[in-house]
């Protein structure tokens, strides 16, 4: 069964490798071999004529097996398998040697030893191709449904175009209603759009798209299956309000004799125990927040026995008395659904570091605030009706500071990357102060102002030239109060001095990280993170939308924080990648999985508790493993920690590895 | 060296003054610096002319009128070419200028000007009409 008839084809790469390795001499050394029928060399495998000449060279020599000596086979093992089964050999029967990044590379400097390198690199490759197996893909279902986790604008925007494209699209947000952080904002840059009149359509759209299902308020419990077949478990938080039956009309609102600081506008203003996020939350429902409704902590505390009352007692529910369609019930109605999807789309978002976190800077003082927070004092609907006031004592400020970079290229103190947004919306921030106070001086603490956008220079230019703003080049290190003001002690940079001066309010604009809990979720869904909670990507240029997990994609602030633009554009292309998938009937799988040699096989399962995607499973009759091949991902996990090489990756046997290595190993 | 910012220098009435005279728009400077960079006569400031626009972007004056800058100028105009957002410098400096010569502080008594004799008449008058009101 082994193979005599193999054919070895020597890239160039250009000067790439011939530069370094001598290819000619390569290719006679490894034409001695008694299996090599064919050893040639070309200038570029990759190209069409080099990938005809694999076409050829198999009908005309009849090979058995083929090696490609070129680069690493993360670039080319696909496109040599395709020349291989064109020319009618199985692509399985087709190894890679990588002889670039492996030989001619790291040895530019000594090119016979590159050479030798590359032939043991070669005949290496020859030994384990030997024993490879000619093998066919998997055929694996595809449920045509996708689900898309937080509805900011990129989720929204990725539920819309998948819904559109006929795929029944499930959409669940953590709040209790979809548009993210976009929709706290007051104005949006370049353009000064408000940002509830253009988001607003495109919720309602959500609310009443037939091919969308919202579940808001809920959270991804758990995710099983594979690429095409997700199990995926959502839990609906408890609302305390039947949601068939509320209408929204905000009766209960105006009863409830409850007041706390509203996680909506940031702390920056109030809202009930029973609430409606705002007056166009998408879905317009009612909860009641459990912590701070006196009858529900009443309760709770009865029942967790901390309290004993003598008699029946009737606790406040003044909501369900004026409520006419009777939907408040005050019962724990939390909920498990299960779902079933083919694709995930993560659109989880950003948030800002809290001001509390820049004590040097006044974060503890009540008028120096988050930009974020910032905003819902400028917007026309937060608690201020859009004239900025100081949180302390309400009174409209004649002077406000805005620092940039806070936290932001700040590796020490913060993250080393920069926010991205700050610059625009701060320039924005500072317009809309001189839109709603004209007389107010406003101060812009930068080191660099960052305008890469479509109209983003000139937007600045308008808020230097035409609105007042004052621009000064250098970071503020303090900020203390002085009598009723907050003294910003900064530097020009550009003159050399030190500037000083005393506002009514400063804003920090404060660095952006993952939300809190992507984390964990990433966790769920087996897919990359780095340490400030930003989802990996699977190529930072070439495949933005794409993890490492098959079927699951990022968009928006997920991926790293974002303007409007980017994460509508995010959406859509994740949707895009998630209907190139959900379009096909049957999805292929690689077969190069684990495979259970029954004969040996003690049942042990070490296997079982090695695998990370839970694909092996012992018999309790025949008590061996049995791996599901949909689940298994070829990693190798399991047969490492196999005491009887039982279960073994196909074509990648302890064998065929070990004869490798042996050819590697041998002393030069 | 420390500079406090008394109020929105945007509402200084001096800086005001030398829009005013130059028809500039002093705060559309954005400090590329492009006129320092290109200025022949630079390296005798002692302050550049970028940082001329940073002292009144913050109000200061009171230095631009304690410095030699403006008066080192020779509004040759390479700056006012090569500025990205069209400012004239030339004029500023010239506003700067007038607004100490509106002091009427002479800058030059034309009969302490040793060596009168023998100056071309021409430096005397353009002299004069530059340092005096």
């Amino acid at each position: 069964m082994a193979m005599n008839r193999i054919g070895v084809f020597i890239c160039h790469c250009g000067r790439n490798i011939a530069g370094t390795v001598d290819v000619k001499r390569v290719a006679e050394e490894i034409g001695k071999r008694e299996d090599v029928v064919l050893s040639t060399t070309y200038i570029f495998m990759c190209s069409e004529p080099g990938q005809k000449l694999i076409e050829e060279s198999i009908k005309k020599y009849n090979l058995d097996g083929v090696v490609v000596a070129n680069c690493s086979p993360t670039l080319h093992e696909k496109t040599m398998r395709n020349a291989a089964a064109r020319g009618g050999l199985n692509p399985y029967r087709v190894e890679i040697a990588n002889i670039r990044e492996w030989a001619a590379w790291p040895h530019e400097d000594n090119p016979e030893a590159a050479t030798r390198k590359a032939i043991r690199i070669i005949n290496a490759t020859i030994e384990k191709l030997k024993a490879n197996a000619s093998l066919e893909p998997i055929e694996v279902p595809v449920t045509r449904r996708a689900l898309v986790i937080g509805g900011g604008v990129a989720g929204i925007q990725a539920a819309l175009d998948l819904a559109d494209a006929g795929i029944e699209t499930i959409l669940v947000e953590k709040e209790p209603s979809i548009g993210g952080n976009m929709f706290r904002l007051s104005e949006t840059f370049p353009t000064l759009d408000c940002p509830q009149c253009i988001l607003t359509p495109k919720m309602n759209d959500v609310a009443q798209h037939p091919n969308i299902k919202l579940y808001a308020y809920s959270e991804v419990e758990s995710v099983e299956g594979y690429m095409g077949n997700f199990k995926v478990r959502i839990k609906k938080k408890s609302t305390f309000v039947d949601w068939d039956k509320c209408t929204g009309c905000g009766e209960c609102l105006r009863v409830c004799p409850i007041s706390v600081k509203s996680e909506y506008d940031l702390g920056m203003g109030e809202r009930k125990a029973i609430y409606i996020v705002n007056e166009q939350a998408v879905p317009l429902k009612a909860l009641i927040d459990e912590n701070s409704c006196i009858r529900l902590q009443f309760e709770k505390k009865v029942r967790e026995g901390k309290i004993k009352p003598k008699k029946a007692v009737k606790i406040c529910s003044k909501c369900a008395d004026v409520c006419e369609p009777n939907a408040i019930h005050f019962k724990n109605n939390e909920e498990i659904v299960e779902e079933e999807v083919g694709a995930i789309v993560v659109a989880t978002g950003y948030e800002v570091m809290p001001a509390e976190a820049f004590p040097e800077l006044g974060g503890k003082y009540p008028d120096v605030l988050t930009a974020l927070q910032f905003e819902r004092l400028l917007a026309p609907s937060g608690p201020t009706a859009g004239i900025p006031r100081r949180p302390s004592d309400g009174k409209v400020p004649e002077s406000i500071a805005f620092i940039h970079c806070v936290g932001s290229r700040d590796p020490q103190n913060g993250v080393p990357y920069c926010s991205r947004i700050c610059c625009m919306y701060t320039i924005k921030q500072a317009m809309l102060v001189k839109h709603a106070l004209p007389k107010t001086a406003v101060y812009d603490f930068y080191i660099d102002i960052r305008s890469n956008g479509k109209g983003y220079e000139e937007f600045y230019h308008r808020a230097k030239e035409e609105y007042g703003v004052n621009f000064i080049r250098g970071k503020v290190s303090k900020v203390y109060k002085v009598g009723d003001k907050y003294r910003v002690q900064g530097v020009d940079t550009l003159t050399g001095r030190i500037i000083e001066v005393d506002v009514d309010m400063v804003i920090l604009a404060t660095a952006a990280k993952g939300s809190t809990g992507v984390k964990e979720l990433a966790k769920k869904l087996r897919i990359p993170y780095d340490e400030w909670g930003w989802l990996k990507e699977t190529h930072l240029k070439l495949r933005p939308l794409e993890t490492p997990v098959g079927g699951v994609f990022i968009a928006g602030a997920a991926q790293f924080v974002k303007d409007i633009t980017d994460s509508v554009s995010q959406g859509s292309g994740a949707a895009a990648k998630a209907m190139t998938l959900l379009s096909r009937p049957q999805l292929e799988k690689e077969p190069l999985l684990a495979k259970v040699d029954t004969e040996i096989c003690a049942g042990c399962g070490r296997c079982k508790d090695q695998c990370a995607y839970g694909a092996i499973s012992i018999d309790p009759v025949r008590h061996v493993a049995v791996v599901n091949e949909a689940l298994c991902e070829g990693c190798g996990a399991c047969s490492a920690n196999c005491p009887t090489t039982a279960i073994q990756v196909v074509n990648f046997k302890k064998g065929q590895i070990i004869r490798a290595v042996d050819v590697l190993a041998e002393v030069f | 060296m420390k500079y406090t910012i008394k109020k929105d220098p945007h509402e200084d009435e001096r800086v005001q003054e030398i829009i005013e005279i130059s028809g500039q728009n002093i705060f559309s400077c954005y400090q590329c610096g492009r006129c320092s960079s290109g200025c022949p006569m630079a390296e005798f400031m002692d302050i550049l002319p970028n940082q001329v626009f940073m002292y009144l972007q913050e109000g200061d004056v009171d230095t631009l009128l304690k410095a030699k800058t403006p008066w080192i100028c020779a509004a040759c105009f390479t700056c006012t070419v090569r500025c990205p957002v069209g400012l004239d410098l030339a004029a500023v400096m010239e506003a700067i200028r007038e607004l100490q010569l509106r002091k009427n502080y002479d800058f030059v008594d034309p009969y302490k000007v040793e060596e009168r004799d023998i100056l071309p008449p021409i430096a005397l008058v353009s002299n004069f009409r530059k340092f005096t009101p």
